[in-house]
């Protein structure tokens, strides 16, 4: 008897839909969906599988299979990538131990509405809306030779810091510039996640006797977990990713290792092989861990 | 009795301390607001002054004229309108397909009960955070053989359309989980009457909920703009000649160009920068709830 109900429903709703109705909703599905597999995840299929082989990209025939021939090169014949890893795992510390918590302290005082906190927000979101192209010629104004920074010091052209070509200093210039974004952005998310906590919880906690550091790791903190893990991914994501800021300084020479820009290194020119594949793979497998931490959060009420 | 007036006078000690503190606090990040502006202040003050000021006395010299001089030279030998023309002829139609797209597949999900309404969600949304450096090399040849397969090579490799293509099949992964879990807070009754009134699916799409769509669309909308705007990697690798290119790409070769004339070259990215500067702060409010639609939810 149920099943027949259950059987009865189902054949009911499909009838819901008319013959029109139904070309609708093919449409309003399948265009989309056929341009976002043709250019996502097809291709992203297709690096893959050519990470796998020899090819200079001029025609489909002269393909061969190399097995991990590239993925060896690049573990055991490629002291760019080891430099590069190097720079990422920097990156990373850095966002992770100092841009990433400033940004969030930031926005937990901004929210307190201290006093000018309307101008504060703004100033530190203003470095997120400009491109990295006018960030690079921004920081080359400050930077350069006979820039403002090398003025200040007191050095002339001759004797000036080369805070982009020096070895022992350049990735602390970058990763101050890259900085200069990243915080406003984890600053401005953080905020939002911010009003969401109830308000009442926080006074209640400082009526308590709480100072303001156990209020925020004691209350507010613990209450904001899916905004935390949404960070820590950007976070994440953004240091194994970074590109533009490097490539805006740097170009496609090797000046500033990273995987983000070996990988447009060796994809690009008629020389090229599919090594460039392959490190396109390492930093999508890189990246797999915190897509999946993104997507089990955001889909957490979805799924259940 | 007494015992109140003590707790009392402990939470007055306690507020005025903590107003204290907050004074001290709002001062020191008013310190490195300044310091975080500063490296935009700089760049507006040096396209002001005249190269020939500063070179012969030095950049931290006293200005002898200010104007804008800087800025009519650079949209005129930089060629600016020509790059903004091809900014707007990427970004414009870029943004308007996403959203579209984007409502398309979100108001199926958030309005039928298909049993993979969550999958197809799934795989829009990841295939948003796939890295572009995944899937460009594949895109490129597609582009190239089917340029040569119709007869028209530059038909999307180094065209305007291939880097729109390319921005709408990455940007409407985010596009549809925003607006899926925006339409997710539209009471089902409102469909469920529609749909008793006999509307089919394209009124129940375009009558019925784009209208309630608008701010989400809104604020997506400028959030995508400055996105698109900004996007550098991809006019980069899948656009081979300069006079084609955008704004933001152009910079870098104009930098290289101009590299002596730091003035000028700072009245140029300044004009580049004007147009997102400007979304910012009229469109401040869509453009933050846009940003943190997509990623406070839950």
């Amino acid at each position: 008897m149920r099943s027949t109900a259950k059987e009865i429903s189902k054949v009911s709703r499909r009838r819901a839909f008319s013959k029109t109705d139904r070309t609708t909703l093919s449409a309003f599905v399948g265009i989309p969906l056929f341009f976002h597999l043709l250019l996502v995840w097809i291709p992203a299929v297709l690096t893959i599988l050519l990470s796998f082989t020899y090819w200079s990209g001029i025609s489909i025939s002269r393909i061969k299979w190399a097995g991990l021939a590239n993925y060896k090169n690049i573990f055991f014949d490629t002291p760019a990538f080891w430099e590069a890893v190097k720079n990422n795992v920097i990156w990373l510390g850095w966002f992770g131990l100092i841009a990433t918590p400033i940004g969030v302290l930031l926005a937990y005082q901004i929210d307190r509405q201290i006093r000018g906190h309307k101008f504060y927000e703004t100033a530190y979101y203003l470095p997120v809306v400009l491109s990295l192209a006018v960030t690079g010629i921004i920081w080359n104004f400050l930077l350069r030779p006979d820039g403002f920074v090398n003025g200040l010091f007191g050095r002339d052209i001759d004797n000036a810091i080369s805070f982009f070509g020096n070895y022992h200093i350049n990735i602390y210039v970058i990763l101050t510039i890259a900085s200069w974004r990243h915080i406003g952005y984890i600053m401005l998310l953080y905020l939002a996640g911010l009003k969401s906590v109830d308000l009442a919880l926080r006074e209640a906690s400082s009526l308590d006797g709480a100072t303001e550091w156990q209020t925020f790791k004691k209350v507010v903190f613990p209450s904001m977990k899916p905004v935390n893990i949404i960070v820590i991914v950007i976070t994440i994501i953004e240091s194994l990713r970074a590109f533009d800021i490097v490539y805006i300084i740097y170009g496609s020479s090797a000046g500033f290792p990273i995987l983000g820009t070996l990988v447009f290194q060796n994809i690009a020119g008629e020389g090229a092989s599919m090594k460039g594949a392959a490190y396109a793979v390492i930093l999508f497998v890189l990246s797999i861990g915190p897509i999946i931490a993104y997507l089990r959060t955001t889909f957490k009420s979805d799924v259940q | 009795m007494s015992i109140d007036v003590e707790l009392q006078q402990a939470a007055v000690r306690y507020k005025n301390k903590q107003k204290v503190k907050d004074r001290f606090i709002s001062a020191l990040i008013g310190i490195f607001a300044i310091v975080w502006i500063f490296p935009i202040a700089w760049t507006i003050w040096t396209s002001l002054r005249p190269y020939k000021d500063v070179r012969a006395n030095g950049v931290f010299s006293m200005p002898k004229t200010l104007n804008l001089d800087n800025y009519a030279q650079a949209v005129s030998r930089m060629e600016l309108p020509l790059y903004f023309w091809n900014t707007a002829a990427i970004t414009i139609p870029a943004v308007f397909l996403t959203l579209f797209f984007g409502s398309l597949i979100a108001f199926v999900v958030s309005r039928y009960s298909f049993k993979w309404n969550v999958s197809l969600l799934l795989l829009f949304t990841a295939g948003n955070l796939l890295p572009a450096q995944l899937v460009f090399i594949p895109v490129f040849k597609m582009y190239i053989t089917l340029g040569k397969a119709v007869g028209i090579p530059r038909i999307l490799y180094d065209s305007h359309w291939g880097v729109v293509l390319i921005h709408v099949a990455f940007q409407m992964g985010f596009a549809t989980f925003v607006l899926s879990s925006y339409m997710k807070t539209v009471p089902k009754e409102i469909s469920e009457s529609a749909m008793v009134d006999g509307a089919s699916v394209f009124v129940h799409y375009s009558k019925v909920m784009l209208p309630l769509l608008r701010p989400a669309l809104a604020s997506l909308g400028v959030l995508m703009t400055t996105w698109i705007y900004n996007d550098f990697f991809w006019a980069l690798v899948l656009m081979s000649t300069d006079s084609k290119r955008p704004i933001t790409s152009a910079l870098g070769r104009l930098q290289g160009e101009f590299v002596t004339d730091y003035n000028l070259l700072a009245a140029g990215a300044t004009i580049a920068a004007l147009p997102t500067l400007i979304v910012f702060f009229v469109l401040r409010k869509q453009f933050v709830s846009g940003l943190t639609l997509g990623s406070t939810k839950g």
